[in-house]
């Protein structure tokens, strides 16, 4: 790395867990114990923490591993999280990683922690599956019906997110879901887990996506012209729901405030946006949350405005989004993007586009990503 | 007869085990920060607010309202298809803990935000007793059997 960061960043303090045949722990108690340890010898507390890496693979781990322990132990909303997994070299990796994110301004201190004994963590089984509650979409079901309660938000003014994206896949010659859709077929579809019908969520779907990113001095001669990473910013507020403080609310606001003031832009300079759709929902909630339009008031503005192309200030997920083009999760939102910098989407660019707002988000608004890319 | 699949029940860990041992005997306890104070759920090693590992339990009233919910119309277990439509809720505790549960005792469509509702035992197996929780003004005789709406045991 650069020597110019040679003695930048330091190990504060360090932890470990017990060590051996440990039947009565599980990978989320003795990731917890170390990590305790390690910020109790550093004389820091959790709060202070913002950023968190943790080893993808780690035994009995479960998916954002990072994300859940970072919550357990009261760091959340986090704006730096990673789950690593390099094998044997991880946690030597992990530094250079948490350097990286010192170094970009991400987080102000990073916790790394690996470890683990096997045993899966049981919270899914234990506390969710008795229920007879399956599925990602039962979760964002329970965020759909929260909003509708505090704002009379509608289940049809959600369908107006699907039916714009249909019409925008109808002119990416790449989409998948190329039907038509009416308003009046999506409140006909069958629920997928009420109040989200069918409509409402993707449909499996293969697929790949890819990009390059080189330093500017690069990009003097390359074949298109570049889109520019102007800003960037994460916000993870929860990993669970029931740890999460609101399921009406994102972490858009706060990794978009982050993106804008990092491009020296705001909303108004956006020309187009590919916000992450894994249900309708998380659309709407993201239209509030970026400031399209007032908390509470996304459906009124899906009513008025909107998000579809040629009618909409900002048009929304101009290629179909996971909803109708194909759900390979966030990539293609950026090569979109990328492509109407370009002026190059043909019979769905947007007149003029030189800067895109994307976002990425996964769990059940769980984690969040925003970025400003510009021409 | 065809044979209905098994439900999905819970294996305790050392951190919940109080939790369900509670429910056996059909009280609903929630674990309790023995340094800040702080109650929190599901049950877990440290204390989110100060990092204490001290916690010790303490018994809700059993008394709170649905925060949100959703309603499964679709079969997404084979143990749960003879319930459908049924009512996966988050209910908030009057002492401010929130819980994945079911409701039943009403019809899915009456169900609503803010709806005060009371828990009771589920003994669904003979090793677990899962808390459900039904609507606060609902008599004995009104709540339904697994025939009906709610996902009650199958015995």
């Amino acid at each position: 790395m650069s020597e110019r960061l040679r003695g930048k960043y330091c190990i504060a303090g360090i932890g470990e867990s017990e060590l051996g045949h440990l039947d009565r722990q599980t990978t989320i108690s003795l990731n917890l114990i170390a990590s305790k340890r390690a910020l109790d010898d550093a004389g820091i507390s959790a709060k202070e923490v913002d950023g968190i890496i943790a080893m993808s693979s780690s035994r009995g781990g479960a998916s954002l591993l990072s994300l859940r322990l970072g919550e357990l132990l009261g760091m959340t909303p986090l704006s730096f999280i990673l789950d690593l997994d390099l094998e044997g070299a991880t946690a030597a990796a992990m530094v250079q990683h948490a350097v990286m994110a010192l170094e970009a301004g991400m987080c102000r201190a990073v916790l790394c922690v690996l470890g683990g004994t096997g045993k899966t963590s049981q919270e899914e089984e234990e506390f969710y599956a008795p229920y007879g509650m399956f599925d990602i979409t039962a979760r964002y079901a329970i965020a759909a019906m929260r909003h509708m309660h505090r704002y009379g938000t509608t289940s049809r003014q959600l369908g107006l997110i699907a039916v714009a994206e249909r019409a925008h896949a109808r002119l990416n010659p790449i989409a998948t879901m190329k039907e038509p859709m009416t308003i009046d077929e999506h409140q006909g579809s069958p629920w997928a887990v009420e109040p989200l019908h069918m409509l409402d969520c993707p449909v499996q779907s293969d697929g790949a996506g890819a990009y390059v990113v080189v330093p500017k001095a690069r990009a003097k001669d390359l074949k298109h012209s570049p889109a520019f990473i102007m800003g960037m910013g994460q916000s993870h507020p929860h990993r669970e729901i029931l740890d999460s403080a609101s399921l009406t609310a994102s972490g858009a606001k706060v990794s978009g405030e982050m993106a804008f003031r990092m491009a020296g832009l705001s909303l108004p300079d956006v020309d187009v946006a590919e916000l992450s759709d894994p249900v309708t929902y998380a659309v709407l909630v993201q239209l509030e949350d970026y400031g399209f339009c007032k908390k509470g008031e996304a459906g009124a503005f899906l009513e008025t405005e909107g998000i579809e192309l040629n009618k909409a200030k900002i048009p929304v997920n101009t290629h179909g989004g996971l909803l109708s083009c194909a759900n390979v999760p966030g990539i293609l939102h950026i090569t979109e993007a990328v492509k109407q910098l370009r002026n190059g989407c043909g019979q769905r660019q947007v007149p003029e586009a030189e800067v895109a707002l994307v976002s990425g988000s996964g769990g059940v608004m769980s984690t969040h990503v925003t970025l400003v890319l510009g021409k | 007869m065809t044979k209905v699949p098994q439900r999905p029940l819970p294996s305790p860990t050392p951190e919940s085990q109080p939790f369900w041992d509670g429910c056996k005997n059909h009280q609903l306890l929630i674990q309790k920060c023995k340094d800040c104070g702080d109650l929190r759920f599901p049950p877990r090693l440290l204390c989110p607010s100060c990092s204490s590992l001290e916690t010790e339990w303490v018994p809700s009233s059993g008394k709170g309202e649905i925060w949100s919910h959703a309603i499964f119309h679709k079969v997404y277990h084979p143990a749960f298809e003879r319930n459908i439509p049924y009512v996966v809720a988050v209910v908030e505790l009057e002492e401010g803990v929130r819980m994945v549960t079911n409701i039943v005792g009403c019809a899915s469509d009456e169900v609503k935000i803010g709806m005060p509702v009371e828990v009771f035992f589920d003994d669904t197996a003979p090793e677990v007793t899962i808390p459900r929780f039904k609507p606060s003004k609902a008599e004995e005789s009104q709540v339904r059997t697994d025939e009906d709406q709610g996902p009650l045991p199958q015995r």
